[in-house]
């Protein structure tokens, strides 16, 4: 017998990158800038009090919205850093990854039939996630003049005026752009006009390198209308330990947590420790990787330039964005310089509108492994001119 | 504080060239050589040297942590006695410590026999050493903040999102 695949499955096309696998699988010196993950491993607190967890016997389920400890140290957190207040037992919940976080918002608020408007190019998993909820996907390019921040021009172009929801994902992957507080001021403000709901992904908040980061939801009249998606991955470099986190008003995360506590229950119970500690006192250890991070962004956006790469000035996440020399698509750029240099980037096409003609580079790795896959990327460059 | 940026990323990899710190800091590269410049002369920076794992080499090297402890009296202070032992090539480090002894000495040899002799024949003699005490160094894990382990190899997919 074949399995009768449900429609919602069968639109989401198979993820763009994979063919890119297949090359890289072939050969074993490959230098990867296609890794959308820090280098670092979780600061040694963290992983010690996972640790201790286990050693203590920790292993049982914990609240469905995450151990209580937690979620007071995240709102002390998100306080401190982002001048964000949500009340610990009914604003916030606790996930399995921001990924888990940002589905269950899609299954709580979208209906079939609903636009979900989606900032791109950004992050891979959003669209399909609105598609698996029975959503219809209104894409919102942004490009590079720009500098790849969203206008109201372009939403109102784009027709997100209609839109039931508005997904951000700032500082955006792929392109490492950013919002400063000047540029969302009139997103929130046609947001509240339009009666948007409004997605917020701000997992690379924390690198965040020309300025402080600020969250739409400190906007006035902006809380009540969105949803604040953050997590242990990226900044505290806990990416396989699963943990992330919502913040939100309090019907909304209560309809968030009645899918996870039937799906998912709690959250990985030693990340939990983890995290809890990470909060606590791996706050040196994030500024030290962030310090890594800036140095590695500057030097990567130096190298493009030198090498006469068109690049956009990234100013957040661990990724940049350089544009395609002439004569390539994206896709035929990346096959190629993988192909002949062995240097994995991922094609700008797979991010959505306004991502065709562009790299995302990750700088999540090695000084070393840089300055040699960058000197590929020249002799290839230099070959094909 | 762009020369504190310099140092960091020269005790890094001190064979970064001005150029990628140049690209690193955002700064031109002749300020960066003027940093260095300063650096050096103001004597923050005193060398550079390759941090080398020795068990990785056919040539046997030995290497001992010796702990020292001194009896100062009214003519013979703690920098005398550190200026006498420092001029040996023998010697790599010679630290001022805290605690049960007084001096932590580095010292290096072809041999173990030679490591030896030089502690007991050079070293022991000198009049206000009262005690020594030589730990041979077995392994070493990390140098200069750069572990030795072999498991680098980069586990992670070379795509993800
Ligand atoms: C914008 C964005 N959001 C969410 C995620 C996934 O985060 P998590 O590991 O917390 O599920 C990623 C990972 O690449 C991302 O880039």
């Amino acid at each position: 017998m074949t399995f009768e695949l449900s429609d919602r499955v069968q639109t989401v096309p198979p993820s763009g990158i994979r063919r890119f696998f297949e090359i890289a699988e072939e050969r074993d010196d490959v230098i990867s800038l296609g890794v959308g993950e820090p280098d670092f491993a979780t600061p040694w607190a963290a992983r010690d009090a996972a640790i201790t967890s286990l050693e203590q016997g920790k292993t049982s389920y914990t609240a469905n919205r995450g151990r209580r400890d937690l979620r007071e140290a995240i709102a002390d957190y998100v306080a401190d850093r982002f001048d964000l207040g949500y009340d610990p037992d009914e604003e916030i919940i606790v996930t399995a990854g921001a990924s888990e976080a940002v589905d269950l918002a899609f299954r709580s608020f979208v209906d079939p039939g609903d636009t979900v408007a989606i900032a791109q190019p950004s992050y891979i998993s959003y669209e399909p996630g609105v598609i698996f909820a029975g959503g219809e996907v209104l894409p919102v390019p942004t490009d590079e003049e720009d500098d790849f921040r969203l206008t109201v021009e372009g939403l109102e172009e784009a027709g997100a005026d209609e839109a039931d929801m508005l997904v951000l994902c700032y500082p955006n992957n792929p392109t490492g752009a950013i919002m400063p507080a000047e540029d969302l001021e009139p997103i929130a403000e046609f947001a509240r006009e339009h009666d948007l709901t409004v997605l917020s992904d701000e997992i690379y908040a924390e690198l965040t390198y020309d300025g402080e980061h600020t969250s739409i939801a400190s906007f006035e009249g902006m809380r009540e209308r969105t949803i604040v998606f953050n997590g242990f991955s990226k900044a505290h470099a806990m990416t396989g330990l699963r943990l992330g986190y919502a913040l939100g008003p309090a019907d909304a995360i209560a309809a968030m947590n009645k899918i996870h506590q039937y799906t998912m229950l709690s959250a990985p119970t030693t990340a939990q420790y983890a995290a809890l500690e990470a909060l606590d006192s791996c706050e040196n250890d994030v500024r030290e990787m962030v310090a890594q991070y800036d140095r590695r962004r500057q030097f990567v956006l130096s190298r493009f330039r030198e090498i006469g790469m068109d690049v956009f000035e990234a100013k957040g996440a661990f990724y940049c964005f350089p544009e395609v020399p002439e004569g390539f698509t994206a896709e035929e750029f990346a096959e190629e310089v993988l192909r002949e240099q062995g240097v994995a980037v991922v094609p700008g096409d797979v991010f959505g509108a306004g991502g065709d003609g562009h790299l995302r580079i990750s700088y999540a790795t090695g000084l070393e492994d840089l300055r040699e896959a960058l000197a590929r990327i020249e002799a290839f460059v230099d070959d094909h001119a | 504080m762009s020369e504190r940026e310099v140092l960091e990323l020269l005790r890094e990899n001190a064979r970064y060239s001005t150029a990628d710190i140049a690209r690193m800091t955002d700064l031109e590269e002749d300020e960066v050589e003027a940093a260095i410049e300063e650096l050096e002369a103001t004597g923050v920076v005193r060398g550079y040297q390759a941090v080398v794992d020795w068990d990785k080499l056919e040539d046997e090297r030995v290497r001992a942590e010796v702990e020292l402890n001194v009896r100062l009296d009214r003519e013979t202070g703690y920098d005398d006695i550190s200026q006498r032992l420092a001029r040996f090539p023998q010697v790599k480090a010679l630290r001022l410590v805290s605690g049960d002894y007084d001096f932590d000495m580095e010292v290096e040899g072809d041999s173990i026999r030679e490591v030896s002799q030089f502690i007991s024949e050079k070293v022991a003699p000198v009049p206000e050493i009262t005690q020594t005490v030589t730990h041979y160094v077995m392994t070493s894990y990390k140098e200069n903040g750069i572990e030795f382990g072999d498991g680098e190899d980069d586990e992670r997919l070379s795509f993800s999102p």
